[in-house]
């Protein structure tokens, strides 16, 4: 997974270390109960990481549960309207319609593994919900799910679709009422539950060991993209692309081209851009990029898309940023709404709203790139989106502005 | 001039006296007022939360008082300029969380802190491992740092924060974040116990102690306590008075305990 780094090669995959650094980003920021909770789960995390036994078993979920590894699609008539070669790596083909599913099947096999019964988990859209609430129900855990009010409205298949797998659902009014507010409901939970519970946290952000080991999760996305582009195309991506909410996906598919030369593009909604703004913060544990305010209030982002909805960004991320090895452009609502309709009708997918920024990037930046070859991490599928969507098309049908 | 947090509740303490610590909500309509009353009832040093609008570590009353104030558009300067003019004289501790020490900078945070007439603070999500930063400023302007302990803190790790702590040890009293409790959590007296066992800094509790009779029942263990959603309540629902009577309530049964 990690090449050794010379200074003429490009970066590679930082291992943190105890301190839980991503260059000056990251560490671990808890209250002090939490603390021994952190560590407990970083030696866990790594004992099991080296572990054939809890490696194969994991291989054998993702293949045999999550229905990996998932295909490369190239999108002939969308690309060719593009005038680029657009690739798009299919983690909406797994089950439950996200690359949610590397994440969680992994933290809750860690789980049992470490002796808890029960997870608590954050959503914001509710993938990460959805996928938690599967994975315990396949695990036999306990799962209780904290999300936004605001995102529980939305949202409201995502939320049944939750019940249904056997997980409690709480709605969190506090604050902004979205993802941030349902990250502090769910560390407030750890905090009295801290002995049987593991939160089991649905991005790269949070704590030392989370970014890391949510890291390690889903670098079974890059690796396979990666083998699958040397295996079709005979060379590596021009540009590789993805949606940056938390950064969870795209950490996944660059970590499989950090050390080419591919470009990274993290694209962020232009009411959540953490990186854009480039000042670091200390929220949900982590120092980080954070949209904040002249005293350091935490700002609420604003995004179309509920699962990009969210003022941070993960540690790493911050680093790669700051160490210019990707970039961090951001799209707007509007930008995103063309792509979704643009993706759907030339390609029939439907792809997730926060995908569709990615997307939306790549059709913004097509005419600069001809020719190019280009990967987008498609991280989820747009069911969940399809009412909302159909409001927001009839509402600008009827106003001014259609 | 700053009184020191340390040197007043030990002088207190060994006096005889439990020491009893206030929390409010800085920014809340009335917090001004009730601070003063809850230094008139017998507090030996104020808590003043300075609201951020993450708080992790609190529950919903505290959440709520938070919110109003920061809806108020009330700031951390604004709060902190009030201070001095509070004219009171036991020890003034800030409780606030780490992102607003980290925005403005750790010098520039610690300076506005003892330039507004504080002697302590608390940062309830900057654990040991991250505080040496911020430790040193604070330490620099003369304003100690008070850290945390947890029940789940394995004995190892107790000394480490015993050593750190400026002010007085803060024992966390149970698995959760600041609220009342209909009971004491057995944690409570649990954990002071291992820290009185090892060191001589005031142990007092705080999170989850929620009436007089709790306090007098941790007090049997610990030096003191720190008292929060329960006198934020009453500020909500009563305002200055009602924590002035609160906090008399709850002095007065100390010391008629001890």
């Amino acid at each position: 997974m990690t090449t050794i780094s010379t200074p003429d090669t490009p970066p590679t995959l930082i291992e943190p270390g105890s301190d839980g650094r991503f260059g000056e980003f990251g560490g671990r920021f808890v209250p002090e109960t939490l603390v021994p909770a952190c560590e407990e789960l970083e030696a866990g995390f790594r004992a099991a990481w080296a572990d054939e036994v809890f490696r194969a078993e994991l291989d054998v979920l993702l293949a045999e549960y999550a229905g990996r590894p998932s295909i490369l699609t190239e999108c002939h008539r969308l690309g060719e309207h593009l005038g680029i070669r657009l690739v798009l790596k299919r983690e909406d083909l797994n089950h439950t319609g996200s690359h949610k599913i590397n994440n969680v099947l992994g933290q809750a096999l860690l789980a049992k593994r470490m002796g808890k019964r029960r997870l608590v988990a954050e959503t914001g859209a509710g993938q990460h919900g959805v996928a938690s609430a599967t994975a315990a129900a396949l695990m036999g855990l306990e799962c209780k799910v904290y999300m936004g009010a605001v995102d529980v409205e939305r949202q409201e298949l995502n939320v049944f679709r939750m019940r249904l797998l056997g997980a409690e659902v709480e709605a969190v009014h506090s604050g902004s009422r979205t993802l941030k507010d349902a990250v502090n409901e769910a560390m407030r939970d750890w905090v009295a539950t801290v002995g049987d519970t593991h939160y089991c946290l649905g991005s790269v952000m949070g704590p030392h060991p989370y970014p890391w080991m949510v890291r390690q999760f889903h670098t079974v996305i890059g690796s396979e993209a990666r083998a699958q582009c040397r295996d079709r195309y005979g060379a590596d991506p021009d540009a590789v692309v993805a949606c940056v909410g938390g950064g969870s996906n795209a950490i996944g598919i660059f970590s499989g081209f950090i050390d080419t030369t591919s470009r990274l593009i993290g694209v962020e909604p232009a009411g959540g851009a953490a990186v854009g703004r480039a000042a670091p913060g200390v929220v949900h544990g982590m120092r980080s990029y954070l949209m904040q305010d002249e005293y350091g209030q935490v700002a609420e982002a604003h995004s179309v898309s509920a699962g990009l909805d969210y003022p941070g960004v993960g540690p790493e991320h911050s680093y790669l940023a700051s160490i210019g090895r990707a970039e961090y452009p951001t799209v707007t609502d509007d930008e995103v709404l063309s792509a979704f309709e643009l993706m759907a009708a030339t390609e029939g997918i439907i792809p997730a709203l926060e995908c569709a920024h990615a997307l939306a990037w790549i059709v913004r930046e097509a005419p600069a790139m001809a020719g190019a070859t280009v990967l987008m991490n498609l991280s989820g599928r747009g069911d969940k989106d399809v009412a909302q969507v159909m409001q927001i098309m009839s509402e600008r049908s009827t106003g001014p502005a259609s | 001039m700053n009184i020191g947090v340390e040197e007043y509740l030990r002088r207190q303490r060994d006096a005889g006296r439990k020491l009893l610590v206030p929390y409010l909500t800085g920014g809340y309509p009335g917090w001004q007022d009730a601070v003063r009353a809850a230094v008139a009832a017998g507090a030996d040093a104020v808590e003043i939360g300075i609201p951020f609008s993450d708080p992790v570590m609190d529950g919903p009353v505290i959440q709520e008082a938070s919110q109003v104030a920061l809806n108020a558009g009330i700031t951390p300067p604004a709060i902190l300029d009030e201070l001095p003019g509070l004219d009171i004289e036991v020890p003034i501790i800030t409780m606030t969380y780490y992102n607003l020490v980290h925005h403005d900078g750790e010098h520039r945070f610690a300076d506005r802190l003892a330039r507004a007439n504080v002697s302590g603070c608390i940062l309830p999500d900057l654990p040991l491992e991250e505080a040496g930063p911020w430790c040193e400023a604070a330490d620099a302007a003369g304003v100690e740092t008070i850290l945390l302990a947890a029940p789940t803190a394995p004995d190892e790790r107790l000394p480490r924060i015993t050593a750190r702590t400026r002010g007085f040890v803060y024992s966390v009293g149970l698995l959760g974040v600041t609220g009342e409790r209909e009971a004491l959590a057995a944690t409570a007296t649990e954990l002071a116990g291992r820290l009185k066992a090892i060191t001589d800094v005031p142990v007092l509790v705080g999170v989850g102690v929620s009436n007089a009779a709790q306090a007098v029942e941790v007090c049997r263990v610990a030096d003191g306590v720190v008292q929060g959603a329960s006198v934020v309540r009453r500020l909500i629902e009563g305002g200055a008075d009602a924590v002035g009577e609160y906090v008399a309530e709850v002095r007065t049964a100390l010391d008629t305990a001890f």
